[in-house]
């Protein structure tokens, strides 16, 4: 049994700066991944990133995770690397499956939720032929594991996901044959738009894959137009060549381990569907256990961080490291930000929504700083 | 293209043709902001909320180019009409290898790729500061000078 106490999971930028303020503080602290290094999605963004520059915009993701960890390695944070967390008892005693064939419990006082978020599929009739791929897989194949799934990629979505990942397909050397979005509007910022756009790849709206074609690998791909409904038009098919097929249809919170320690949950689709009752502390309803970043709501990396911090601090209040007016002091300065982040025409969806959940969490959760 | 037009970062069409200039092709409210500090003379202004539109102070540009590589979204670029009798001048940020080199001739393209005429590389510019965001700049002629916004990926 290890025992300490603050325990976290996930690496990703929540996480990160959640062990780093907690850290800090003085508060003893393990951080638990499943992957082979930390740094969540940081590591397969090699784009430029937006946020302020107090956020590092500007700075490529990969270069962000190299920062974080570079701290939290100077701060001598703990990790326990390979370990995923499956289940979780008492809101305290953590079960990890380390390197997939031992296992520990991690006994913690306080539990950071950082989780993050995993991809939605879509099925249709041959989804599931090779070459047929989740986004972000392939985005891993390209930028950390320097292969490339394809040389004529099909992108289902043009959300930023889309958008970005279509980008660096042709920084990788793939062409990219189109980009379809089931709805009526592009979804992704514009400016990542441009970007494919101006390397010639074409856009379809309102468009799906009705099917895939090929035998032992994607060949073909059959298209076809949407009405307002969403529903298919007959005679609207046409077929396109591609031998690759992504699919970045949005992301769900992993919530599961909120779920197993029974936590109570809210659903807000503009974030993400079923997420964990959270309060302005980051705390959800159980007494030792907060959340940051996606699994609270899918967004970025620059809020991801700027939730890290609030749970890290509030958690390291909670042990008596940080005094509860400093506590409050430094939350409502990192509020500040968060809003900020969350205005304008992209960001005030997120921002409604994010107001309900602490309306809630501030109704439902009376615990106190002690 | 009306809606870049009405941008408080797009020049007016007086100014657009009188020499070098940056244009930033940012016209959504996203929060984002590298752009303003960029600029060491202060041309480019977002202001207290990071979701404002980024505004050009087309008085305070200097053309110096220090904007380009760093706004994450590859929407800036400088364009000059009155490069020469005949051709026009831009540059932009370019994230493909290879990099093209000075005096190729490369095809120049509009906002949706589409290739409009011949161009030839003038300079490549990809210090480390850039990050890997090279600028490239091409000359090419002066009829196509709103619609070229950048060059067909080399493969
Ligand atoms: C293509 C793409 C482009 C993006 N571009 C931008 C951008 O330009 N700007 C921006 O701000 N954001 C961007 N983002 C979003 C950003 O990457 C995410 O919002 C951010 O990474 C979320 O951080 P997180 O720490 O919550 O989760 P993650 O980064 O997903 O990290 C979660 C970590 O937890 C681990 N984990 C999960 N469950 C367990 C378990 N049971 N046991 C152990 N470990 C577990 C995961 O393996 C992972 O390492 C982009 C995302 C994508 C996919
Ligand atoms: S070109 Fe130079 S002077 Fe003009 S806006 Fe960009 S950084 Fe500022
Ligand atoms: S840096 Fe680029 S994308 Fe960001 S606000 Fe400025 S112009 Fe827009």
């Amino acid at each position: 049994m290890i025992q300490t106490e603050l325990a976290i999971v996930g690496a990703g930028p929540a996480g990160l700066s959640a062990a780093i303020e907690a850290r800090r503080a003085g508060a003893d602290v393990l951080l638990i991944d499943e992957n082979a290094r930390p740094g969540g999605q940081l590591f397969k963004q090699i784009h430029k990133f937006f946020g302020s520059r107090a956020h590092k915009a500007g700075t490529r993701g990969i270069n962000i995770g190299t920062e974080l960890l570079r701290e939290s390695q100077e701060l001598g944070i703990r990790t326990c690397l390979k370990g995923e967390v499956c289940g979780i008892e008492n809101g305290q005693n953590l079960w990890v499956v380390i390197d997939r064939n031992r296992s520990e419990i991690v006994k913690a006082k306080k539990i950071i939720l950082a989780t993050g978020a995993t991809e939605n599929a879509v099925a249709f009739p041959g989804w599931d032929l090779p070459g047929i791929m989740g986004a972000g897989a392939a985005q891993t194949m390209i930028n950390v594991n320097r292969v490339l799934p394809g040389r004529k990629v099909l992108m289902l979505g043009s959300g930023n996901v889309g958008v970005i990942v279509s980008y660096q397909l042709l920084q990788a050397g793939a062409d990219v044959v189109a980009v379809l979005e089931a709805a009526p509007k592009l979804g992704g910022y514009g400016v990542h738009t441009a970007k494919v756009a101006r390397a010639g790849v074409p856009f379809y709206v309102s468009h799906t894959v009705k099917q895939a074609f090929g035998t032992d690998h994607v060949e073909a791909v059959e298209i076809v137009k949407l009405d307002a409904s969403f529903n298919q038009i007959p005679g609207t098919e046409h077929i396109m060549e591609a031998d690759t097929v992504c699919l970045a249809t949005g992301l769900t919170p992993l919530t599961e381990l909120a779920w197993l320690a029974g936590c109570k949950f809210k659903y807000l689709p503009a974030l993400g569907g079923h997420l964990p009752i959270h309060d302005d502390r980051m705390r959800t309803t159980k007494e030792n256990i907060f959340v940051a970043g996606d699994i609270t709501g899918i967004e970025e990396a620059s809020t991801a961080m700027e939730e890290g911090r609030l749970a890290g601090i509030n958690a390291a209040a909670d042990l008596g490291y940080i005094s509860e007016e400093e506590a409050k002091i430094r939350s409502r300065e990192i509020w500040d930000s968060l809003n900020c982040l969350r205005s304008g025409y992209f960001g005030q969806k997120r921002r409604e929504s994010k107001d309900l959940m602490l309306q809630t969490g501030n109704e439902v959760i009376q615990w106190k700083i002690h | 293209m009306e809606e870049l037009h009405k941008s408080p970062a797009y020049p007016d069409r007086d100014r657009l043709y009188k020499g070098p200039i940056a244009i930033i092709e940012c016209i959504e409210e996203i929060p984002c902001n590298p752009c303003e500090a960029a600029c060491s003379n202060g041309a480019i202004t977002i202001g207290e909320s990071i979701t404002n539109l980024p505004k050009m102070d087309f008085e305070k540009c200097v053309a110096c180019g220090r904007c380009i590589p760093a706004c994450p979204g590859l929407a800036i670029y400088i364009k000059d009409y009155t490069y020469s009798d005949t051709k026009a001048l831009l540059s932009f940020p370019y994230e493909y290898y290879p990099l093209p080199e000075v005096n190729d001739i490369v095809e120049a393209v509009d906002r949706h790729g589409n290739t409009l005429c011949q161009a030839k590389v003038i300079k490549v510019r990809n210090p480390k500061s850039n990050d890997h965001t090279a600028v490239v700049t091409i000359e090419y002629p002066k009829e196509y000078f709103e619609e070229v916004i950048s060059i067909k990926r080399i493969k």
